[in-house]
């Protein structure tokens, strides 16, 4: 405590960008919720969406049969087919009781033996019940001597790539990074104008697109990061895939992230309130969340719109995203992309420059 | 050498229906060394005033000179050489205040170690907080420690102590003038007379825009003709009335009167003269005192004198 300070005028002095990119990350590192609006929210969306729109695997089909004579025929029948079933053996009563509770697809009864009978109990409104009832009848009819006409050969389609969830990972990380760029510059921005510091900023000898260029660098230190968890995420729960090269995606990334952060500088250039930069902000965002395919494709609306969709920033990055993430395709690929992102990027950070109310 | 701070004619005007105009043909010269405050009711223009001087916000008409600089063409050598402290600044609470301080002192070529600053400011002990964590008198400290690791030669602090506890209040005194021991200069402005008394070599007053007087605390003081207040109210008056500010006016060492609601003020040379007369006086028209105190007359009775209200009456309502 006691070392003597330098004399004034040969301190050591840092560099006024950096000093600026540290205090803004400081600050989003040490405030615990926002830490989980980056970083929870998006795992908790493609938890939530990954797990809705997931292929589940050929599950094993329920069925009670009803206690009797023949009971034992068509345990041994289902128990011989290829299919799995869940087979279990209870009284009438108890059989219901478990249908009625979901805890079987089918109630089987079977009756005489020569031609043998059965009698199936189903719910026609459960479609797992209606597959239930005609999959183990399948099986029945042949054990019962039926022979099929037709020769077929059953392929399962699992392309790698080509499943709803390596669709859905592209278009949330596209979202991820709108929202964390327009609401994290745009909503920070604005306090700071509020809190005067902005002027107090201004008040010094600060080199003003130091300041500008240290808020919109900023959030790459928190978007890479948290686009890193996302993909790790999807990745070891749904077996997404990056097909193509992982720097070409890095870099999409990148451009991404600064697109949006330019966005969300320009939006918040003049506001005064909060109110108004998340009325701007929400103006902004929501055409891009409806239009840009995060959910599906945004080839479904009419060819009209097209042009103007395809120029969003938001189907551009999807876009580019999709054809690296899926098709393996390369930074040729997206070139068109890529280029018309950095238009928007550097278009909007000039805008924002210009526009820029300190006070 | 240039003045430290010189502006003439200004003029700030903003617009609206109808056109306010915040301040109207304002001169001011601050010499080097000394510290100087603009003193004034809340909305006479002091802080759109020292917001022109600070180059945050433009003037509508009129000439400033900074150092000698001019707005507009040598921005960044001004801004090298000055310090501001702003009215109201919330900084990140988030951030220490060391961290703090290191971020502003990198926006200077030259400055003063925030080590340093925080010394200066007694802080050290605060060194590693974080600012939401600070009292209300440190955070200002923090804000003038902010004002300070440029080493500025010219300090302006915008209402530095309002809203503190004495205390705090004396301490901040005590920094501003240790600035200006070493020969810097400070531009204040505050709506508290005391302070304008204790820390300024020369104050400008201003009302509605414009400076209605200007000089050292003390030349403007014993412009009121007397260095002392006697002041007193009455029991409801007798027959005869109220006593006559002619009839008080009248007597010795007595030059001044105000009558303000029943409230009488009379500015006196020589209190141990005036007292025995106006007790003579009141007994003989036959008034009764209800409250009777002598007091030092402050920058407030100059004020009240020339504006013909109290300057606090705004900050107190």
């Amino acid at each position: 405590m006691n070392t003597p300070a330098p004399p004034a005028g040969r301190a050591p002095r840092q560099h006024p960008f950096w000093q600026l990119v540290l205090a803004r990350v400081r600050e989003f590192y040490r405030e615990p919720e926002a830490i989980f609006w980056v970083y929870g929210f998006p795992i908790l969306m493609v938890v939530t969406l990954g797990t809705a729109f997931r292929e589940k695997p050929a599950a094993a089909i329920a069925v009670a049969v009803e206690a009797g004579p023949g009971a034992s025929r068509v345990v041994a029948g289902l128990e011989a087919a290829r299919r799995s079933f869940n087979v279990a053996v209870a009284g009438a009563a108890e059989c219901r009781a478990r249908l009625r509770a979901g805890q079987c697809d089918l109630v089987v009864a079977a009756g005489a033996d020569a031609p043998p009978q059965y009698e199936y109990v189903f719910d026609p409104n459960r479609p797992e019940s209606r597959l239930a009832r005609n999959a183990v009848d399948d099986v029945l009819q042949r054990a019962a001597g039926r022979i099929d006409p037709a020769v077929v050969a059953d392929r399962e389609f699992t392309e790698p790539g080509g499943r709803y969830i390596d669709f859905l990972v592209p278009g949330l990380l596209g979202m991820s990074l709108m929202g964390g760029g327009l609401w994290g510059v745009g909503f920070a921005t604005v306090d700071m104008r509020i809190r005067k510091l902005l002027k107090r900023f201004l008040a010094t000898p600060m080199k003003k697109p130091h300041f500008l260029l240290a808020v919109i660098f900023s959030r790459l230190l928190f978007m890479v990061p948290e686009m890193l968890v996302l993909l790790l995420f999807a990745r070891v729960a749904f077996g997404v895939q990056v097909y193509g090269n992982p720097v070409v995606l890095l870099m999409l990334i990148l451009l991404g992230a600064e697109t949006f952060a330019g966005i969300g500088l320009l939006v918040a250039s003049r506001a005064a309130t909060l109110e108004t930069v998340s009325g701007l902000l929400n103006l902004v965002m929501l055409p891009m969340w409806v239009l840009s395919g995060v959910f599906f494709s945004s080839d479904r609306f009419p060819a009209a719109m097209q042009p103007v969709i395809k120029l969003l920033p938001l189907t551009l990055l999807i876009d580019a995203l999709r054809s690296v993430m899926q098709d393996g395709a390369s930074l040729w690929d997206v070139g068109w992309q890529v280029s018309m992102l950095a238009v928007w990027c550097g278009v909007t950070f000039a805008l924002a420059v210009r526009w820029f109310r300190w006070t | 050498m240039s003045a430290a701070v010189c502006c003439s004619n200004l003029v700030k005007r903003y617009d609206g229906r109808p056109p306010v105009e915040a301040v109207r043909g304002l001169d001011l010269s601050v010499e080097r060394g000394e510290c100087f405050g603009l003193l004034g009711p809340n909305g006479a223009g002091k802080t759109t005033t020292i917001e022109i001087l600070e180059g945050l916000l433009p003037a509508t008409s009129g000439e400033v000179e900074i150092l000698g600089r001019r707005w507009g063409r040598e921005d960044d050598a001004i801004r090298q050489r000055i310090g501001i402290s702003l009215q109201e600044t919330r900084l990140s609470e988030k951030l220490s205040v060391l961290e703090t301080l290191t971020l502003f002192r990198s926006f200077y070529h030259c400055g003063i170690a925030p080590e340093e600053a925080l010394r200066r400011l007694g802080l050290e002990e605060k060194a590693r907080a974080w600012v939401g964590k600070l009292s209300g008198g440190q955070k200002q400290r923090l804000a003038v420690a902010a004002a300070l690791v440029g080493d500025p030669e010219l300090l302006f602090l915008d209402e530095p102590t309002t809203g503190l506890d004495p205390q705090s209040r004396r301490q901040l005194w005590e920094i501003i003038a240790d600035f200006r021991r070493q020969g810097r200069t400070v531009l204040i402005t505050t709506h508290y007379m005391e302070e304008a008394q204790r820390l300024c070599d020369r104050v400008a007053i201003v009302d509605q825009g414009r400076v209605i007087a200007h000089g050292a605390p003390r030349e403007l003081i014993a412009s009121l003709g007397g260095e002392h207040v006697l002041e007193f109210t009455l029991e409801i008056p007798t027959a005869d009335g109220r006593p006559a500010a002619d009839a008080l006016l009248s007597l010795p060492a007595v030059s001044d009167v105000r009558i303000d609601d029943g409230h009488f003020a009379l500015s006196v040379t020589e209190p141990h003269v005036a007292l025995p007369a106006l007790l003579d006086h009141l007994k003989r028209s036959g008034h009764e005192l209800t409250s009777l105190t002598t007091r030092h007359a402050s920058l407030d009775d100059v004020f009240v004198k020339l504006a013909g209200r109290r300057l606090d009456a705004e900050a107190a309502a």
